[in-house]
């Protein structure tokens, strides 16, 4: 192989590059805008839950209650009901989440002398949004478990026997930010290496420049590598930007070292590039490339990696499935980096994983494509 | 008219052509939703539990029982120290761990208050919020057993859930999937088809032919509005049968409703042609305008409510939103037509917008 050769392909490919400025703006810029949406848009946090409150007992007890729910930060009491019917409306058309029912009695039946009695209060969720309900239905249900602590307590009686402390690491704020956005890197890496080295090849067959190529001298080998070191090197800058902007701006923690993150974003853009290579070499147009590679890789890998759905979750059969996934492997080693500050000595088999299903993938890639058209 | 026609009818020779693209656009998005609709969701079971039980009485064996019994948590492994803990924890082999101190019983039976710890791996915020839903459940119920009766009248809580009562993950997912395959098709298919047109040179003879911007607007798309209109409609079917989507609204409404995005994400599928050159351009440009929005900003899987108050005016443009709102209200909560006029309102102002846009710029070339 000569290296000169290959040197002149990279050159030829930024010289189009430069010409289409619009791709060259959008591959730098695009990864940046959606860093910055998914830093703030990526939230599993529940925050301002619309909710409509329902006081039947209209008490002194009842308006604690009903405090409590104001006072949080999670919650957002959007109207003050007296007749239950009128939940449908809110409910039924979005206004609210969730409903608290406080039934009449509530204050006689606490502060009666006989013997005790418990009541209850009704939280009703909206179940479309079956995440966030639930997420906030136990908010909702904790915020009642606690003022009725208070309430025992006040009365020098324990309604536990227990103290459970609780003790959150590596994120102990519980910011989902600090998990996404380390996931983010992985993702937008995948999908503009991937989607560009797909489009780069199948581009020159129907534009008919691919028989140029292929009376010229070149080996497959340097033809291919040509056409990947530009987009491995965007995939890189790129990269670069992201850490920048999540560390600096999102103050997402560093806690590892950069050498491991840069040595294994090597070989994982191996992998989305060997990949996107894979699916020009069965493209005969690029909408067929870029249909092929969406649907068939690009979406799977993003939604089983354990990007934002647990693997945990997934039926057994899927989770087998999902050890196939090089973003699965890089999604531990990113947020190892990030979050636990571990190195080599535990991430080994990650890389070991993404060295091996790149290789294996270029090698396909090389198998299946021939200079010819 | 008949220029319409013409354009149309050479755009399905073309896409026919060009089968395997004719039977990604409608078959596998069906596949895809069965493959997502199975893996994906948000419950958690088989949560990973390490124990340390310093204790070793009848008493702290039931607790630990408490929770290797429930339904969320599997015993992975007991352990002694702390660098153990550690280590599971880094290599991600356990989530949760639950240490109960020395001396456990004597204090319950003595009637003084004992400390439990539970140590959860924060790494995905998401879990562990979940998880530690799970841990106070089990040990209320653990309390009650070890405390003895209530003394005094207290407040409980009855949690009741409408439209999807068992919480299931798929029916919330689905309604975003749709619009997530939806605008993949309607998008792409559209600014692909016409930059295509543009790479190859043959734009050119289309300027020459006698067929208004109009005419060659419309014979482009309805093509693929039948596509994403049928794909669509199998995604809908299919979602029924495998993962029991009700339909408690009616089927006019809903066609409506999924024109309305549709056009709007066609309407954008030309916008992006406008300004883009080459195909590469065109899906870059299109992964930025219409999927990210799709994904992030329409309440698919994030909640437009939690996020920072300039995110969630942005999130007025996006038409998924609306597409969401107006498809889960007919489909789960049985919305009509004059329930959903504020959203399908938006979707057509939406769609108006961005074609009418788009034919002026392509006018003007």
């Amino acid at each position: 192989m000569r290296m000169r050769r290959v040197a002149v392909l990279i050159h030829k490919e930024f010289l189009e590059l430069r010409q289409t400025p619009h791709l060259l703006v959008l591959l730098l810029v695009a990864p940046i805008i959606q860093l910055f949406l998914l830093g703030y848009a990526a939230t599993t946090d529940v925050q301002h839950v619309p909710i409509v409150v329902v006081d039947a007992d209209r008490s002194s007890r009842s308006r604690e209650l009903i405090e409590r729910f104001a006072g949080s930060t999670h919650f957002k009491i959007v109207a003050d009901e007296t007749d239950s019917h009128a939940i449908d409306g809110y409910l039924a058309l979005g206004k609210a989440w969730l409903a608290l029912v406080i039934p009449a009695g509530l204050e006689a039946a606490l502060e009666q002398g006989g013997p005790p009695v418990q009541t209850n209060v009704q939280i009703l969720a909206d179940g479309s949004d079956a995440n966030s309900s639930g997420i906030a239905l136990a908010y909702a249900a904790g915020l009642v478990r606690d003022y009725n602590g208070e309430l025992m307590a006040a009365k020098g009686l324990r309604v536990s026997p227990m103290n459970v402390s609780v003790r959150v690491l590596f994120n102990p704020e519980l910011v989902s930010r600090d998990f996404m956005v380390p996931g983010v890197l992985a993702m937008l890496l995948l999908v503009v290496t991937a989607n560009l080295s797909s489009m780069a090849i199948v581009r020159e067959r129907e534009l008919g420049t691919l028989e140029q190529l292929s009376v010229t001298p070149l080996t497959r080998w340097e033809l291919m590598l040509g056409k990947l070191l530009p987009y491995g090197l965007i995939g890189l800058i790129d990269a670069v930007l992201v850490v920048l902007v999540a560390v600096f701006w999102f103050r997402v923690p560093f806690q590892g070292s950069v050498l491991v993150l840069f040595l294994a974003t090597l070989p994982y853009l191996l992998c989305t590039l060997s990949l996107g290579l894979f699916v020009s070499t069965i493209s005969h147009t690029q909408q067929q490339a870029m249909l092929t590679a969406i649907f068939f890789f690009l979406v799977p890998m993003i939604y089983l990696s354990g990007f934002t759905f647990p693997i945990e979750n997934m039926p057994v059969i899927i989770q087998w499935v999902t050890y196939l996934i090089p973003l699965r492997y890089f999604l531990v080693i990113v947020r190892g980096v990030f979050l636990k500050g571990i190195g080599l000595d535990v991430l080994w088999p990650q890389f070991l994983a993404l060295i091996a299903w790149g290789t294996g993938m270029l090698t396909l890639a090389a198998l299946r494509s021939t200079k010819r058209v | 008219m008949r220029g319409v026609m013409a354009v149309a009818i050479k755009e399905l020779r073309q896409i026919r052509r060009d089968r395997r693209s004719l039977l990604i656009l409608l078959f596998i998005p069906v596949f895809f939703l069965f493959l997502y609709g199975y893996a994906l969701n948000f419950d958690i079971r088989h949560v990973t539990m390490a124990i340390e039980d310093r204790d070793h009485t009848a008493e702290s064996r039931a607790l630990v029982a408490a929770f290797v019994q429930s339904a969320y948590f599997d015993r992975v492994a007991t352990v002694d120290n702390d660098e153990q803990v550690d280590a599971l924890m880094n290599r991600g082999e356990t989530r949760a761990l639950l240490v109960i101190p020395e001396g456990f019983t004597r204090r319950i039976f003595r009637g003084e208050p004992v400390d439990v710890q539970v140590v959860l791996n924060g790494d995905n915020a998401n879990t562990a919020t979940t998880v530690l839903g799970y841990v106070n459940g089990v040990l209320t119920e653990a309390s009650v057993k070890l405390g003895g009766p209530v003394r005094a009248s207290s407040v409980g809580v009855t949690p009741r859930v409408w439209y999807n009562p068992e919480l299931r993950s798929a029916l919330f997912l689905v309604p975003g999937l749709i619009a997530y395959i939806a605008t993949i098709s309607a998008v792409v298919s559209t600014s692909l088809s016409i930059v295509r047109e543009k790479e190859n040179g043959t734009i050119e003879q289309i300027r020459m032919a006698p067929i208004s911007t109009l005419s060659y607007i419309l014979g482009k798309t309805i093509p693929y509005l039948i596509l994403a209109e049928i794909s669509a409609f199998l995604i809908v079917l299919a979602a029924m049968a495998m993962f029991g989507l009700p339909m408690r609204g009616d089927w006019g409404t809903l066609f409506l409703v999924l024109t309305a995005f549709l056009v709007g994400g066609l309407g954008t599928g030309l916008l992006v042609s406008t300004i883009s050159d080459t195909q590469q351009t065109a899906l870059q440009t299109s992964m930025l305008l219409a999927f990210l929005p799709v994904f992030m900003l329409s309440g698919f899987i994030f909640p437009i409510a939690s996020m920072p108050v300039f995110l969630q005016r942005v999130t007025t443009v996006v038409p998924a939103k609306y597409f969401l709102i107006a498809l889960r209200g007919v489909v789960l909560k049985g919305l009509g037509l004059q329930d959903v006029l504020m959203p399908l309102l938006a979707l057509t102002i939406f769609a108006v917008a961005v074609v009418g846009l788009s034919a002026l710029r392509l006018a003007r070339r």
